[in-house]
Order: C-alpha cells, then sequence, then structure tokens
C-alpha cells in the first residue's frame, strides 16, 4: 500500500469537518459589504424600534389633538403630525415595529405551512403528489390580493391573529413548491432507502433525516419571503385593509397620501414611512440574496 | 400538441368549479343580504320570509349553489344594491377602462423590457449591464404602491406634466380625436407606473436565457463558421430566448390583477380595481363576488393560454 492512501483516524476527522451551515451564511454575509451592512442595518432599526417603542407612551402617540393637525416638523414633533395631530415620528416606530412582526409571524407561519405541505407532497410522490400538486395550483391562481381584502371585509370580530391567518393561508405555496421540489430529490438518496430498511417511520424520516437537508434553501427563501410579506402587509394596510384602524403601520402612514394635498404638500406624513420600508425590504433581500449565494458552492465569494 | 392542450383544459374545469365554489362560500359569508337593502323597511317578518322563501334562499346549499351557478353562465351576476343597476352593466361601464390601462401597460412593458434585456444579457458585466441590473434589483424590492405614489407626486403633482386623476378629461366628445388624446394622457402615467416595476421579473429572464445560451455549442458552431455577430444574435440566440417571453403574456395578467387595484386607487381611475375597492368599502357585496370571480377566471384563462403557446414554443414541456 503506498503512503499516501493511507490515512490516520485524526485526517480523516480533519477533513470531514466541514464549516456548519451557519458559518457559511456568516462567512458570506462578511465578505459581501453590501449584506453586511444590510443586516447591521436590519438588527439597529429592529432593535431600536422594539426598544423604542416600550419606552414610548403609546396613549401619547395615538391622542387626537385637533388644534395641532398637519403641524410640519418642529422641535416637539420631529416628523410634524398627521390630520388628527398625532405625532408622525412616533407613529413610524411603532409602525414599523407592528410591520415587522407581523411580516415575521406570517412568514414563519406561511413557512411551517409550506414545509409541511412540501414534504409530505414530495417524500411521499405519486399519487399524493399529484393531489397535493393540483391543491397548490389552485391556490397559486387565485387573485390573491382581491381574495385577502374580501376575507378581511367579511370576517367578524377582525383583528392581528385573523389578519395574520388570512395572509398565511394564501402565502405558503412559494415555499410548499420549493420544499416538495427538493424533497423529491432527496427521497432518491441512499439515506432515506437505508433509513426505510431499517424501518424508521415516515414521519421520522421527513423531519428528522429529509427536513435537516433542507434546511439551508429554507432559510434563504423564508427570509426573501420576508422582505415580500412586510411590503404586502404595507400594501394592505395602505389600502385599509391590514391592521386594524387603531394600530398604525408604516402602510397606514402612507395611506395618508392618498389625499392629494397630503401627497402634494406633506411629505413628512408619508415619505419617512414610504423610505423607510423600501429600505427595510432592500435590506432583508440582500441579506437574503447574500445567504442565497452561500447555499450554492459555486456562486460562494466568501 | 393536442393532447397536452386538451389535459390542461381539462385541468382548469376543476379549478373553475373550485374557484366558484370558494366565492359562493364567501358570498353566503357576507353578512346581511341584498334584501336588506332593497325592500321597504315597513314590510313585515313574514313577508320577507316569504320572498326569501320564493327566491330559494332556504333552500339546502348545494340547490342554491346550482341556481347561482346557472344564473352565472347564463350571464347574470346579480343586482348591485348601492348602484341600483345589474352587475353586469355597473362592471360593463368600468370593464373597458381597465381592459385600455392593461393593454397600454402590456405594451410598454414588453417595449421597455425586451431592449433592456437584450442589452443586459449580450453585454453582461459592462456599466450597461449593471446599469439594469441594478434597476431590475431595486425594482424587485420595491412595492408598487409606494413606486405609484412617488410617481403621481413627482410628475403629476411638482412636474405637474400629467393629469393626477381620471381617465378623461371632463366634457369631451366621445369619439373626437382630443378625446381619445386625453384618455392617452390619462393613461400614460398610471400604465408607466406599473411597467416600470412589472418589467423586472422579464429583463431578469431574458438577461439569464441570453447568457445561458450564448455559451451553448451552436452558438460557437455558428460563430465558428463565420456567421456575423448580428446574425448569431438575431438568428440564433433571440430566437431562442424571445419565444418564451411572448409566452408570458397570460401569466403577466395575473400580475396585472394585483396592481390594477393599487394603480387604479392612487390614480382615482375609474377601473374595476377601483370598483371594487368601492364595493368593499360600501359593502356593496354582490358586485365584489362578482369581480372577484371574473378576475379569478381571468388568470386561470391567462395561464392557460401561456401554458399552451409555451408547449407550442418549447416541445419539452409537453412530455411529462
Amino acid at each position: 500500500m503506498d503512503k499516501e492512501a493511507v490515512i490516520t483516524s485524526e485526517q480523516l476527522q480533519e477533513t470531514n469537518v466541514n464549516p456548519s451551515g451557519l458559518r457559511i451564511f456568516w462567512r458570506e454575509i462578511v465578505r459581501d459589504k453590501l449584506a453586511l451592512f444590510s443586516l447591521i442595518f436590519i438588527v439597529v432599526i429592529t432593535a431600536f424600534v422594539f426598544i423604542t417603542s416600550e419606552v414610548l407612551d403609546y396613549e401619547e402617540i395615538v391622542r387626537v389633538d385637533l388644534f395641532n393637525t398637519h403641524a410640519p416638523p418642529s422641535s416637539d414633533n420631529w416628523l410634524g403630525t398627521d390630520y388628527g395631530g398625532r405625532d408622525v415620528f412616533g407613529q413610524l416606530i411603532i409602525g414599523t415595529r407592528n410591520s415587522l412582526s407581523i411580516g415575521i409571524l406570517v412568514t414563519v407561519m406561511s413557512g411551517i405551512i409550506g414545509i409541511v405541505f412540501g414534504l409530505t407532497s414530495g417524500y411521499f410522490g405519486g399519487t399524493v403528489d399529484n393531489v397535493f400538486m393540483r391543491i397548490l395550483d389552485f391556490f397559486m391562481i387565485l387573485p390573491f390580493l382581491m381574495i385577502v381584502i374580501t376575507f378581511v371585509a367579511i370576517v367578524p370580530k377582525y383583528s392581528i391573529i385573523s389578519f395574520s391567518l388570512i395572509m398565511t393561508a394564501f402565502l405558503w405555496m412559494g415555499i410548499a413548491r420549493l420544499v416538495r421540489s427538493k424533497a423529491l430529490q432527496e427521497r432518491e438518496l441512499d439515506y432515506v432507502n437505508a433509513a426505510k430498511t431499517l424501518g424508521t417511520s415516515n414521519f421520522k424520516i421527513m423531519f428528522t433525516h429529509v427536513f435537516p437537508n433542507l434546511s439551508s434553501i429554507i432559510i434563504v427563501n423564508m427570509t426573501l419571503n420576508l422582505a415580500g410579506n412586510i411590503g404586502i402587509e404595507s400594501g394592505l394596510s395602505f389600502l385599509g385593509f391590514g391592521f386594524p384602524e387603531s394600530t398604525p403601520s408604516l402602510g397606514t402612514l402612507l395611506s395618508y397620501a392618498t389625499n392629494p394635498a397630503t401627497l402634494e404638500y406633506r411629505w413628512w406624513i408619508w415619505l419617512p414611512a414610504a423610505i423607510l420600508i423600501l429600505l427595510l425590504m432592500l435590506s432583508v433581500r440582500n441579506v437574503g440574496e447574500a445567504l442565497k449565494r452561500a447555499t450554492d458552492a459555486r456562486q460562494r465569494r466568501g | 400538441m393536442w393532447k397536452f392542450t386538451i389535459r390542461r383544459i381539462l385541468i382548469m374545469i376543476p379549478q373553475i368549479i373550485l374557484l366558484s365554489v370558494l366565492i359562493f362560500i364567501l358570498a353566503k359569508m357576507m353578512p346581511g343580504d341584498a334584501l336588506s337593502g332593497m325592500v321597504d323597511p315597513n314590510t313585515s317578518h313574514e313577508t320577507l320570509e316569504k320572498i326569501r322563501e320564493d327566491l330559494g334562499w332556504n333552500d339546502p346549499w348545494p340547490v342554491q349553489y346550482a341556481n347561482w351557478a346557472k344564473d352565472l353562465i347564463q350571464g347574470d351576476l346579480g343586482q348591485s344594491f348601492f348602484y341600483k343597476m345589474p352587475v353586469t352593466e355597473l362592471i360593463g361601464q368600468r370593464l373597458i377602462n381597465t381592459f385600455w390601462l392593461s393593454l397600454v401597460t402590456l405594451i410598454l412593458i414588453y417595449l421597455i423590457s425586451i431592449p433592456l434585456g437584450i442589452i443586459s444579457g449580450r453585454y453582461n458585466n459592462t456599466w450597461a449591464d449593471q446599469l439594469i441590473t441594478g434597476y431590475t434589483y431595486i425594482g424587485f424590492a420595491t412595492p408598487l404602491f409606494i413606486f405609484g405614489l412617488v410617481m403621481l407626486w413627482i410628475f403629476g403633482y411638482y412636474f405637474g406634466w400629467f393629469p393626477t386623476g381620471g381617465s378623461v378629461e371632463p366634457g369631451m366628445e366621445p369619439g373626437t380625436f382630443s378625446y381619445v388624446l386625453s384618455k392617452l394622457k390619462h393613461l400614460l402615467l398610471p400604465a408607466f407606473s406599473l411597467a416600470l416595476i412589472g418589467t423586472v421579473g422579464t429583463v431578469q429572464y431574458l438577461r439569464n436565457e441570453i447568457i445561458d445560451t450564448k455559451q451553448r455549442d451552436f452558438i460557437i458552431t455558428a460563430r465558428a463558421k463565420g456567421a456575423p455577430e448580428s446574425r448569431v444574435y438575431n438568428r440564433h440566440i433571440l430566437r431562442n430566448s424571445l419565444l418564451p417571453i411572448a409566452a408570458f403574456f397570460g401569466y403577466e395578467i395575473t400580475g396585472l390583477i394585483g396592481g390594477t387595484i393599487f394603480i387604479e386607487m392612487i390614480y382615482s381611475y375609474p377601473g374595476m380595481g377601483q370598483l371594487f375597492m368601492e364595493s368593499i368599502v360600501s359593502r356593496d357585496y354582490s358586485v365584489s363576488t362578482a369581480l372577484v370571480l371574473l378576475y379569478g377566471i381571468a388568470a386561470i384563462l391567462g395561464a392557460l393560454i401561456s401554458d399552451i403557446v409555451l408547449s407550442i414554443v418549447d416541445p419539452r414541456i409537453r412530455i411529462k
């Protein structure tokens, strides 16, 4: 036996130590300056918004003050006031917190539904897959915005919970389709067959064997979805079918711009919210794109 | 070819039935019924019950659904109690505006995205490509309604180049040249807002497709045979890449549906999207459900057309 072929167990261990998934993600983000900057921006904004909204007096912000309506920015109201004399800056902070929270909530919930649906469909294949895909096709074809608005309008006792449930019900298809196509490939692999031969239950194979192998693309997809969901939420709030009246969101601030006078002369009410939504969505996407590159070894920069 | 088309049409039928069932359930879930707005408030409870009975509203749900579906097929979408006219008539008035908006948007989408995609793919990694890629990157992350608002703010109010609402100047005579001109002027800004965001996907697709095809063997062969660069692009590369783009227009319809709602609200353009929002706000639910149904069917038909055209263009799709 020649020398090179003899590998000590120590060497074997060394070569087998692949960088963990999280470390690859991290390395890619650090290498991509734009993504790193975006991540810092998101963390700072999120921390700032959640901490200050604890400190801020909520009642003070939503209190109507009819003697101080449409005030331009001043030292009292950093971003002026809206038509009810409420402080725009305070609403911006609470709105960002609400928009972010609902974005994350909907992303996680639709992610869970999509993963379970996609895994089941892809892992079992055959008839199950066929039926599940027809269901998915049907949901894909629905006019999303109109259906959601109709549901929001007719649901009795409308609340934040029902709003996020309605959004989730029509947003799980993308991730389900992705997970399904990957699961279809995984089920042909040897480790799945080995587990089956050993008599492992399907449920266990799906969630403890196949699922970990898909986790990185799921993280990427959910990050990109988060950007979209923040946009969808603010869009619905903009039309008046997002958050209930009393809770401001970034979209609520933008909806004041449907009043032509506000749009033309009072930029301080809607422009900061517009810029903030844009920056948030772009940053989340930047991070998502960096993560996406990290999952594909050929495209990595780090 | 025919096999694929027929199978594709057969898939569509359960989709339409499911859609109609969903909308029927929505309609039944809606609070109140059309009677509460239509009859004299002094009518006694018994008479109301009798009218309900006569109209078949106490029948079991499957019977009601069958009757409802029968009316639908005959083109009867019910009555709007807010506008006091048949829903079909009401939608007919608005349909034409949304049709023009969508048509101009689609034309703009192709006019903008094809040159951009070709430049970006042909000269990839140059400054022009980077500029275009930057535009698609930002365009993907920009919500349409924010873009629409900013466009209206800048070009409608600040510069005042375009009208800020409506579909036509009031007091114009229909059919005259200035009427058409005024309509077009009202259309341009909303259509541009929709198109500039709508092109993004197509530009990226075309760019990837061209870059991908550029390295194929048959292109190298064509070059080796000494074909001029313009012939390589026009005859070999674009022929492969442009056809799928042309077939996408059916899918674009689905994208336009959501878009027209935002844009018509922002530009107060009297189309179907605005009608939908009005009907929801005024609780005129027979109109809203009819619109959801129409838009749903439009999306299903759009996908059908695109799938069939794609299968003609790209035979690989047929084998499945």
